[in-house]
């Protein structure tokens, strides 16, 4: 069963056994507005907790992702490439990066999903 | 036959056979003798076929739906758009300018190199660097040049391990994107909650890693980053440099100079705030300073003045090398020197203040109306986030299209990211109190309309030649030329 995890910056980690699936929240989604382009690592890459991993791009802004963990990207979600706005229609489902993680204590960095929708009605 | 006929494109109204022209046959042998077979094409260029009345109402219909500062009031935050003096133009036209060209020898361009000479002395006066140079064609290219010469004042000492860039996360876009050109890797700060830079995680930020900090004084939300001297002297202890991004630097007109306050690089972008033309409506250009010490790294080649008075091009075996072929946006350096010359010293210095009080002027009379997330005086712009009352669901985007059907230019919207619903404005001093007060007007009323009937705010804009386009789909699938508008009809 997998759990998920937010960061400050909004992207989550759906978390199952060692692997992280990585994409943003829905809150992230609709204060972006439509996705036109998704800027991805490419598998093999390695991703930093905090560091940015890639980009989105929406009709409002460019927005770097910022990795919530560690580790090295097993697969990207190529059907971002041709369909960006799955981002939209549904983010917790249509994950950018599949994440081998390196450190998974580095969950406990991150918030829960009561702790995230606290943390954005305060936003 | 109207106008939304010769609103079509060019190609649209493309005829076989039209021509707008027609020339004696010059008895050349076509194709031309002695030129390769293979370098000729093998179709004809695909280009439009107009008699001359289609052209010419074409044109001219397209340049009516245009806007500038020369139509309206354009009050883009961040962008200085002030209005643009015409005097600068018949000088920027002078045929002993503009007929010059840009390789004659420098002993026949003696007058063009004083103008540029000139300007050089008056930025530095005005920035308290020690030297300029005009070449960058850009701001941009000015922020890239800036860094350049940073990595080449690092390198010239050996201190390789100097590759990072601290930028605060109000900076503009173009400061991440020149370091990352420039080669050097981006470290962003978080700003403090009223949008100044937090001192305190700068200096935790700063190591022998660094090779410099660039800020925008004032800040991207309008405000003067008061600790400057503080930052000044952290930045200089770490061994890295401190760069001043001109982007606002016209609040600062003749008032203070970031020479003074310690920064050691900077860039100005003339089309700001020495009114040159922008927007679409001329090309930039960004000119960079130094401080004392780092004038040989200036990129070559640089406009010297000698002891008998005349000018030359000079090479400096330690700068950065080039960085445009020529020097610069000439015929945009005399607009910007025409503009200095022409408001002199101490007109230059009201330009600052008076762009203040417009600032401030609109601020405070909106405020009641529109949410103002940093209540302090600002300097020459500030940033609204989106209507005070949130409860009728209109966005900064639905008042900011709905400013369109008024004939205003849009604010800057969604930018800086500090807040979720960002309204940026800047009046510029060359505005009139009149024209400040109808904006006003129409800023209220707006607001009043979304509190009583906000689906007409939302559909806005309802006067405009085009009126919702899909700007999704457009970045999605841009079709940006008549064949890709064949192409998806085909």
């Amino acid at each position: 069963m997998s759990k998920i995890y937010y960061s400050e910056t909004h992207e989550y980690a759906k978390v199952d056994g060692n692997i992280a699936y990585i994409g943003i929240s829905d809150y992230a989604q609709h204060a972006l507005g439509n996705v036109v382009y998704v800027d991805m690592p490419e598998t093999g890459d390695d991703v930093e907790a905090g560091v940015d991993f890639g980009a989105v791009e929406s009709v409002k802004a460019a927005s770097d992702l910022i990795a919530p963990v560690s580790g090295a990207i097993v697969q990207i979600n190529e059907h971002l490439i041709d369909n960006p706005r799955l981002l939209n229609e549904a983010p917790l489902t249509n994950w950018i990066i599949k994440v081998e993680m390196n450190d998974p204590s580095e969950l406990e960095n991150l918030m829960d999903e009561d702790a995230y929708a606290e943390f954005c009605a305060k936003a | 036959m109207n106008r939304e006929y010769y609103g079509k494109l060019i190609f649209e109204l493309s005829r076989e056979g039209r021509r707008g022209f027609k020339l004696p046959d010059n008895g050349c042998p076509t194709p031309a003798a002695g030129i390769p077979q293979a370098l000729l094409r093998d179709n004809e260029p695909e280009l439009p076929k107009v008699d001359e009345p289609t052209i010419v109402r074409h044109y001219n219909n397209m340049s009516t739906n245009n806007f500038g500062v020369d139509t309206g009031f354009y009050p883009l935050g961040s962008c200085t758009m002030k209005y643009n003096p015409k005097i600068n133009e018949e000088v920027a036209a002078l045929p002993s300018f503009a007929a010059l060209h840009p390789y004659q020898p420098a002993e026949t361009a003696q007058g063009a190199l004083e103008a540029y000479h000139t300007l050089q002395r008056a930025l530095s006066e005005i920035g308290g660097m020690s030297e300029f140079t005009l070449n960058p064609f850009a701001g941009a290219h000015g922020e890239l040049t800036g860094l350049m010469v940073i990595r080449a004042y690092h390198d010239s000492r050996g201190d390789y391990k100097r590759t990072k860039v601290i930028v605060p996360d109000s900076a503009h876009g173009t400061n991440p994107a020149s370091a990352a050109v420039a080669g050097l890797k981006v470290v962003e700060v978080k700003s403090l909650p009223d949008g100044t830079v937090d001192v305190a995680a700068l200096r935790e930020a700063l190591d022998d890693t660094v090779a410099a900090v660039m800020l925008t004084n004032p800040n991207t939300v309008g405000i003067f980053e008061s600790r400057i001297p503080e930052i000044a002297q952290a930045v200089h202890e770490a061994g890295a440099l401190l760069y001043y991004d001109g982007a606002n630097l016209n609040p600062m007109l003749g008032v203070a100079r970031p020479g003074d306050m310690g920064f050691d690089v900077m860039h100005i972008n003339l089309h700001k705030t020495f009114s040159t033309p922008h927007g679409g409506g001329g090309p930039g250009s960004g000119p960079v300073g130094v401080r004392k010490g780092l004038e040989e790294f200036l990129p070559n080649p640089r406009v010297i003045k000698r002891d008998d008075g005349t000018y030359a091009l000079t090479d400096s075996e330690t700068s950065l090398g080039s960085i445009s072929a020529t020097l610069g946006n000439f015929a945009v350096q005399l607009r910007a020197l025409s503009y200095i010359l022409s408001l002199g010293r101490e007109g230059l210095k009201l330009a600052g203040p008076l762009a203040t009080l417009n600032a401030n002027y609109v601020k405070e009379s909106l405020r009641d109306l529109y949410e103002l997330p940093i209540d302090r005086v600002c300097k020459h712009e500030f940033v609204f986030d989106g209507l005070a009352d949130k409860s009728t669901g209109v966005t900064t985007l639905n008042v900011a299209k709905r400013l369109l059907d008024h004939g205003y230019h849009a604010p800057t919207i969604y930018f800086p990211l500090l807040f979720h619903e960002s309204l940026m404005i800047e009046p510029t001093e060359t505005e009139s109190k009149e024209t400040l007060d109808a904006f006003i007007d129409v800023m209220r009323e707006i607001a009043r309309e979304a509190a009583t009937e906000p689906d007409k705010v939302k559909n806005a804009p309802h006067h405009t030649p085009v009126r919702h386009p899909d700007d999704t789909q457009a970045a999605l699938t841009p079709m940006v030329t008549y064949f890709d508008l064949k192409a998806a009809q085909s």
